[in-house]
């Protein structure tokens, strides 16, 4: 196996496996609630027919309402496809580190905006303004956690960033900690899950991402909503990267592919699992509490900073 | 003469020559000047490259004063600056030939516009103190007479005054930098302030006196107050010239002062913890205030103090790892600087000429009665929205290539004396993201009001797309930023000629060892980031995805938008410019302190509302709580002399005998 295969392979498995993601967490949500819910499958389900429905555009929708999926969509999965699921140093690695992937992801947020804006309807700025709003808050809380560990491991390539933690001892830091609890809390508002908003609501004084998508439908609908799916993905997958990497392999052969793998998986669906059970026992936070709960992610990954310099550096 | 000093003096020359372009009368004089002003860009832009290139050369010129004949020195810094003027001067002489047809009064233009560029090629060309000093002031006086060159609205005359009178603190405060400077070295001259040793005391002072100067003039937070007031109100080709390159006159002059004359071996910690803070400060007030304006040219001049803050933040960290002996690192924070230097004055110059654009088509400057501009203005749009990426410092554009340079250096730098001086420089990295992010919503509501959704007014429906002359204008740029962001690895090295000037060393080894297509600042293991594979990934998954997903034959079935079931739109129903900045003025109430006032209407019921009005205002806190005070305290103490003045001509003849008597007892 070459390590160009592995980097197909795992770009193909995270496209494939995010709509199963989304289910997974759905299910887990319905089971906790008592209910039965919809099978894993349903969010494939919705893509396809998704996919074989008409288009309907608003009258004076611009080329931006018609490029914005696509590009929205490209940009997540090249995001995605940089993210090292499996093997360590894939060949797409290098052409883009931490700071570069977040940049993607905001490209990508910022034609989502644009399409929200285009029809102009009340619902389409109402949740951009909010969107821009929220993410704008979160970035410098990402990059901040994302600086503890690069500080540790004095690069911002993925790669090195993960070998760095394989070749070190295990030992419990305090900044890995506070980075973590940061890095989670971002991860969860970034994807647009409770308690910062509720992927599965239409009400209006709390709609968020759901706002900017109102008027897509067929195809672009699903492009959408599959970006959004490969998005909790590649947290997930970026999360698992940074702090418990262990189980990835380092050469591309068989078996340590498929270690890797089954590793990734179980690793995704622990963390998942425990959005599910997050998003059971919150309620949705007020919309002027978000700023609160984003700049407590800042605050904590600062503290994680601030310990990473005071604690470790010398030890 | 070297070549590039050549091709420099001749770009003076020929902007000197578009005065003369004033004699002409209407078409004529406005062809002559805009051809003059491309010619000069070319020549400055030609002057740059081969000046980084091959190096330039000194010469004494046959004027200036009897005993200090003017000195010119085309060095590395002095032609990545010429580089600069002259890519954005060619655009923007090739866009003012269609946005000045049908203006009435061009002489004032054709005789201030050649001035001010001559002013701006004087400053960055000059060797010793006094030329430095005089085509500064050139600069300034000239671009006073562009800001009021509408100057039958009282507001301009007023923004003119506020930047003629900021212009000349500023001028005051460079001129005390150079005095010290003069004191330690005994001589005017550039090379001889180079060579003198200089106490760390009055290094410091000229430091402050350099900083609050150049400051002034760049913009820096607190003391910006003129600057979104003189720039709007400016005709848009000037503003184009005034944000994207007199801004940067200032940050060549802070660079010239700070590490060219005195240099690292001179620099304090202290002094890059104060630019950190300044820029810092600057890039998160500048897109605070940004966002809450709806004024389109207001709001750009308030993202100029924001990208200011961003050059500062990289020249910061230079100045600081520099002062700790981290010379290549200091090196590429001052390349991430000059780079978003260059990178600022394309894309803001490509904003201003896109709302020249939007203004000569419209007529208003006001966002909230703009909309659905793309249908009418599509190329205007499209170049708007590269712009628009650029600033918002998204891959594969080059705004994202200058921050993502500074996140570096910030990463990179290894421990630094404190615990506490350590954390400052990812805490700015982290001011850094927040600026970014906020400018990316800002641009969101700029694109989205202006350019997408409904027309707000007749004005918006009745706008039309503007003549080829201004389309090449803004194209020029808009391509410009494409290849900047896309082809870092080709630049770099061309720049690498001024950090070897100034810090000793060189970063081409290292930027391009992994070839073209990989920029790696340090090494490959550190970060890396290849623009041209992410845009040839997008292209060709976009595609892919678009070929397999697109029905062929078919088009998309149009119908009205949903509106919950209500027939009754209107366009006033979308968000405009102050309610997209809603949250965000809730959020930074502290900083903002908005003065809102809502009023309901209910005449026929208490229950019923017939009509609701809601005016929100959102002052300059630096102009309220430290110029407003500044200005009463003025007024009031000339107030306490004012009857000093009333008095006959003999109290004039004693002022003037006492103030003799006074001075020759202190001096003799």
């Amino acid at each position: 196996m070459s390590s160009a295969f592995v980097q197909m392979l795992q770009a193909i498995l995270l496209l494939l496996l995010a709509p199963l993601a989304a289910g997974f967490v759905s299910t887990c949500k319905a089971r906790l609630q008592n209910r039965r819910g919809a099978s894993v499958l349903q969010p494939w389900r919705n893509l396809r027919k998704l996919f074989g429905k008409e288009v309907v555009m608003a009258e004076h929708a611009s080329w931006i309402f018609r490029t914005a999926p696509y590009v929205v969509f490209t940009a997540t999965v090249m995001a995605a496809s940089v993210v090292p699921a499996l093997l360590v140093d894939t060949p797409l690695s290098l052409t883009a580190d931490v700071i570069a992937l977040v940049a993607l992801l905001a490209l990508a947020r910022f034609f989502l905006a644009l399409a929200g804006m285009d029809i102009g309807t009340a619902f389409g700025g109402m949740g951009v303004s909010r969107e821009m709003t929220f993410s704008a808050l979160a970035e410098p809380a990402m990059l901040m956690s994302i600086f503890v560990l690069s500080l540790g491991a004095h690069s911002t390539n993925l790669t090195t960033m993960i070998n760095h933690t394989l070749n070190s001892p295990f030992a419990l830091h305090p900044s890995l900690a506070f980075a973590f609890v940061a890095m989670l809390m971002i991860a969860v508002a970034e994807n647009g899950r409770i308690p910062i908003d509720n992927p599965g609501t239409h009400l209006e004084l709390t709609m968020i991402h759901e706002a900017m998508i109102l008027e897509y439908s067929g195809r672009h609908l699903a492009l959408m909503e599959w970006a959004a799916m490969v998005k909790l993905m590649l947290f997930a997958t970026l999360i698992t990267d940074l702090f418990m990497p262990w189980g990835m392999t380092l050469e591309a052969s068989p078996a340590g592919v498929s270690l890797a793998l089954a590793l990734w998986i179980v690793k995704l669906a622990g963390l998942l699992l425990a959005l599910a059970v997050i998003e059971t026992g919150l309620a949705k936070l007020r919309l002027f509490e978000v700023p609160e709960y984003l700049s407590g992610a800042f605050v904590i990954a600062f503290l994680g900073l601030l310990s990473y310099y005071m604690l470790e550096v010398g030890a | 003469m070297s070549l590039s000093l050549t091709l420099a003096l001749s770009a003076c020359a020929a902007v000197f020559a578009a005065v003369f372009s004033s004699v002409l009368q209407g078409a004529w004089q406005r062809s002559l000047l805009c051809l003059l002003l491309a010619i000069t860009g070319l020549l400055a832009i030609a002057a740059g490259i081969t000046g980084l290139t091959d190096g330039g050369g000194a010469i004494l010129l046959p004027m200036g004063l009897p005993w200090l004949p003017m000195h010119a020195n085309m060095d590395a810094l002095a032609s990545f600056f010429f580089l600069v003027i002259g890519s954005l001067l060619l655009p923007v002489a090739i866009y003012s030939q269609g946005y000045l047809r049908g203006e009435e009064r061009l002489t004032p233009l054709a005789v201030f516009m050649p001035l001010f560029v001559l002013g701006m090629l004087g400053v960055v060309i000059a060797d010793d103190a006094f030329t430095f000093m005089l085509f500064w002031e050139l600069m300034s006086v000239s671009s006073y007479f562009l800001v009021t060159f509408k100057h039958e609205n009282l507001e301009n005359r007023k923004a003119g005054f506020i930047y003629l009178l900021m212009a000349h603190m500023a001028g005051l405060l460079i001129l005390g930098s150079f005095a010290v400077l003069y004191a330690a070295s005994g001589s005017f001259e550039f090379s001889a302030m180079r060579e003198a040793a200089i106490s760390p005391f009055w290094a410091s002072v000229a430091f402050l006196l350099a900083g609050f100067g150049f400051g002034t003039k760049a913009g820096v937070v607190p003391l910006h107050g003129w600057l979104p007031e003189a720039h709007p109100v400016a005709p848009s080709n000037v503003s184009a010239l005034m944000s994207g390159i007199m801004l940067k006159v200032a940050i060549f002059g802070f660079i010239r002062v700070v590490w060219d004359l005195m240099g690292p071996g001179d620099f304090q910690w202290w002094w890059g913890a104060l630019v950190l803070a300044a820029g810092s400060s600057s890039a998160i007030i500048g897109v605070l205030l940004a966002l809450q304006q709806h004024d389109l040219k207001r709001l750009l001049a308030y993202h100029s103090i924001e990208n200011i803050g961003i050059i500062l933040i990289g020249l910061g960290l230079s100045l600081l790892l520099a002062h700790f002996g981290h010379l290549t690192l200091a090196a590429l924070g001052l390349i991430a600087a000059l780079y978003h230097t260059i990178n600022h004055a394309l894309f803001k110059g490509l904003l201003f000429m896109g709302a020249g654009a939007v203004l000569h088509s419209t007529g208003t400057r006001d966002m909230e009665s703009m909309g659905g501009l793309i249908h009418r203005m599509p190329w205007t749009a499209g170049l708007f929205l590269v712009a628009c990426l650029s600033i918002s410092a998204l891959p594969p554009f080059n705004g994202f290539v200058s921050e993502w340079l500074t996140f570096q250096t910030a990463l990179m730098a290894p421990q630094l004396g404190g615990a506490l001086l350590t954390a400052i420089v990812p805490f700015s990295a982290a001011m850094l993201a927040l600026a970014g992010a906020l400018a990316a919503t800002c641009f969101v509501k700029v694109f989205g009001v202006v350019f997408l959704g409904h027309a707000r007014s007749q004005l918006a429906s009745d706008a039309h797309e503007v003549d080829n002359w201004m389309k090449a204008g803004m194209a020029v740029p808009a391509v410009l930023c494409l290849l900047l962001g896309l082809l870092p690895v080709m630049f770099i090295p061309l720049m690498d000629s001024v950090p070897q000037l100034l810090l000793h060393t060189s970063l081409a080894g290292s930027v391009h060892e992994q070839g073209w297509l990989w920029l790696t600042p340090v090494d490959v293991t550190h970060s890396s980031y290849s623009a041209p594979i992410i845009l040839i990934g997008m292209l060709v998954l976009g595609g892919l995805a678009f070929w397999l997903l697109h029905p062929k034959g078919t088009s998309i079935r149009r119908s009205v938008m949903w509106s919950c079931g209500n027939p009754h739109t209107h366009a006033r129903m979308q968000y405009n410019a102050t309610s997209f900045s809603q949250p965000l003025r809730r959020i930074f109430a502290g900083i903002y302190r908005p003065e809102e006032h809502a009023h309901i209407e209910r005449n026929r019921h208490k229950l019923l509302t017939d009509k609701v009005t809601y005016v929100v205002h959102v002052g300059d806190m630096a102009v309220k709580y430290i110029y407003q005070p500044i200005g009463k305290f003025t007024l009031f103490t000339s107030k306490l002399l004012q009857h000093e003045h009333e008095r006959g001509i003999h109290a004039y003849l004693a002022y003037t005998f006492f103030t003799i008597v006074f001075l020759l007892a202190v001096f003799i």
